[in-house]
């Protein structure tokens, strides 16, 4: 069943992106199809969770494949809130391309499949993986909008003349917007990190990816104080955020040497 | 009752010519009620066109008293009936027949003609669908998202850094013309205008008064620039006044500088700042002519949506040419049933009332169901057979002739 679900949210994922492409090249109603595209992706997804979960004896995403799967869908539903509005749709150019290719990843790499019992339990597997994973997708949704929000300035300094036809939101609404993304996501990513120390053993050794989420967190909490402490904006905001999120993508390619044991 | 179309526009006519046959809403008012001539007349009269539309059941004549009063001895006039009247319109209405694709003042001149004509059903009706289809347009392509002029174009890229423009502080400097257009495309997005510097005091303090905002002296330029959102200079200026040095660093606030002078009022060296984004009068321009080719890509889109409107609205006035033909076509039936119930009187007398209401009612029903069909398949084949399905139907149920003799029985 829940690889059956994959292939429509894969396909919905993959005609959003190619839609958000047509809708750059001209405005139009492909930005309204590719918006329908994200919805129904998201939905059938939804379903291929919850049978995943239906199907599973403990927590179902406790694989790096699976962490992949739930990882997709948290982006996309954060992506959501804001994807719906015209002024957004060059952020899907960014978020539904990676979607469909994590997604396909994932599946590439048994994400779709229930794995077996984990020695840690469903309550502490869920708040930890749920809770880091929502953090990290809060942050890469504040990553493609710090990447947007480069594009813009780069083309509004260089006075390019295209500048206003992809109706991309202001420099002052995407710097406000990332920087919120992210201090709404490093409290989440906060507690994530909590619950998986409260459980870490004593004399237990420090796994690299448990350095790299710590790294992370120091990266953003010194962002967040310059940009709220020191008015700490514009560009270099953006580089800082983007800087963040490469240690994501690290600490996504780590988990793939096995975290959960 | 046929809609006709006479005028010019600056497409066949330069602005001498237009300008003798230009009209205000008063005049076109009354010209609209002097050619109605028991039909109907709107008058559209505007700096680019100076149109007559009329529905009338003799389109030659009213064709020929329109070409008149718009000097069609002298001028050269465009004349279109029908579904070509309505598609001009309807193009007109939505920008696409306007120098600028997609302006929107026009939307306001068609409803002000509209009120000031002498209208009758058809008239309202081509120029209520033609408010409809000339929002529609602006709604369903992008073909008035862009800007059109130098000033909105520097308005627009202003938004593009700020966003909503609501306590933005602007700062003019010079207060000739070019300056005061730019203000007021800044204000109407919801900017301030703060201050306002210029070598004439004269000129500085009634543009300030103008947009409610205060005299500087060029002296305070440095200070007024650490306060300011956006700066627009236009002065003349042989040598730039404003430099790099005079900006102080803005901690990531952005400064948007709109330098609209020849000479340059502003060093280039000011685009290298971080947070500082510069546009000249040539920036601006590349601006207003991609977003005019963009307006033109969209107007492709716009004229399809055009043409299936005219398409609508011609089945619509088709629809017209059979109403008479359906009215006879059910008052002979009404009176054939009407007639033979009569005719019967004697034998439902026995009858009472609830059960007279039955045969009433059926008789009614019977005679409905009968000509459902055809007075649907007429209103169809309006739109493609014309009259000519009419024609037909008149004479196979001998509409409009004697009712005895088509009443009466065959081989009699």
């Amino acid at each position: 069943m829940a690889e059956l679900l994959f292939w429509p949210a894969f396909l919905a994922y993959g005609e959003a992106a190619v839609a958000y492409a047509g809708d750059a090249r001209r405005p139009g109603s492909m930005g309204r199809v590719a918006t329908w595209g994200v919805r129904v992706g998201w939905l059938v997804q939804t379903a291929l969770l919850i049978a995943q979960a239906a199907r599973a004896d403990g927590f179902p995403w406790d694989t790096w494949a699976g962490s992949l799967n739930l990882f997709v869908w948290l982006v996309v539903g954060a992506y959501l809130i804001w994807g719906c509005k015209p002024r957004f749709r060059l952020l899907g150019l960014v978020v539904m391309p990676l979607a469909a290719l994590l997604l396909a990843v994932s599946y590439a790499a048994g994400g779709m499949d229930v794995s077996g019992t984990s020695r840690y339990s469903s309550l502490f597997l869920g708040l930890h993986v749920g809770l880091v994973l929502a953090g990290f997708a809060g942050l890469t949704l504040a990553a493609a909008l710090a990447g947007l929000y480069l594009w813009q300035e780069r083309e509004l300094k260089r006075r390019s003349s295209t500048v206003l036809r992809f109706r991309a939101p202001s420099l002052v609404t995407l710097e406000s917007l990332f920087a919120r993304t992210v201090a709404f996501s490093l409290p989440v990513l906060t507690l994530g990190m909590a619950v998986g120390f409260a459980r870490l053993r004593h004399g237990s050794q420090l796994d690299p990816l448990i350095v790299l989420t710590v790294l992370t967190w120091v990266v953003y909490g010194v962002f967040l104080l310059l940009r709220y402490g020191a008015d700490w904006r514009g560009r270099r905001a953006a580089y800082a955020t983007l800087a963040g999120f490469a240690l994501v993508v690290a600490m996504q390619l780590t988990l793939q040497a096995g975290h959960f044991g | 009752m046929s809609l006709v179309l006479v005028g010019t526009s600056h497409r066949l006519s330069p602005v001498d010519v237009r300008e003798r046959i230009a009209f205000d809403l008063e005049e076109s008012a009354q010209l609209a009620a002097r050619l109605a001539d028991g039909g109907e007349a709107v008058c559209l009269s505007t700096c680019n066109r100076t149109e007559l539309y009329f529905s009338h059941p003799d389109p030659d004549a009213v064709e020929a008293l329109g070409a008149d009063a718009l000097l069609g001895n002298e001028v050269e006039l465009y004349r279109m009936r029908d579904e070509d009247a309505a598609l001009h319109l309807f193009r007109v209405s939505a920008g696409l027949d306007s120098l600028v694709p997609g302006e929107g003042e026009i939307l306001g001149q068609v409803r002000s003609a509209y009120e000031a004509g002498a209208r009758g059903p058809v008239l309202d009706r081509l120029f209520r669908e033609a408010l409809r289809v000339g929002k529609k347009v602006r709604t369903e392509t992008a073909i008035a998202h862009s800007p059109a002029s130098v000033s909105s174009a520097a308005a627009a890229l202003a938004q593009q850094v700020f966003g909503e423009l609501q306590g933005c502080k602007v700062f003019l400097v010079g207060a000739g013309e070019v300056s005061e257009l730019a203000a007021r495309a800044l204000t109407a997005r919801g900017a301030t205008i703060s201050a306002v510097t210029s070598r004439t005091e004269e000129s500085a303090a009634r543009l300030a008064e103008a947009f409610d905002a205060r005299v500087v002296s060029f002296d305070e330029l440095g200070q007024e620039l650490e306060q300011a959102d956006v700066v627009v200079s236009s002065t003349s200026s042989p040598d730039p006044i404003l430099s790099r040095g005079q900006i102080a660093d803005r901690k990531g606030r952005p400064l948007f500088v709109i330098d609209l002078a020849v000479p340059r009022d502003v060093d280039p060296s000011v685009a290298e700042l971080e947070d500082c984004y510069l546009y000249d009068i040539d920036d601006l321009q590349a601006v207003v002519r991609e977003s005019l080719s963009g307006r033109r890509r969209e107007a492709e889109r716009a004229e399809a949506i055009v043409e299936q409107e005219a398409r609508r609205f011609r089945d619509w006035q088709a629809s017209l040419h059979v109403v008479p033909a359906i009215a006879s076509l059910r008052e002979r039936a009404e009176s054939i049933r009407s007639g033979e119930l009569a005719k019967a009187e004697g034998r439902l007398e026995g009858l009472s009332e609830s059960e007279r209401r039955t045969v009433e009612s059926l008789t009614t029903q019977i005679v409905n169901k009968l000509l459902h069909v055809p007075i649907v398949r007429m209103k169809e084949a309006a739109a493609t057979e014309g009259a000519g399905y009419v024609e037909v139907a008149r004479h196979l149920f001998g509409l409009g002739e004697d009712e005895s003799a088509s009443n009466r029985k065959p081989g009699k």
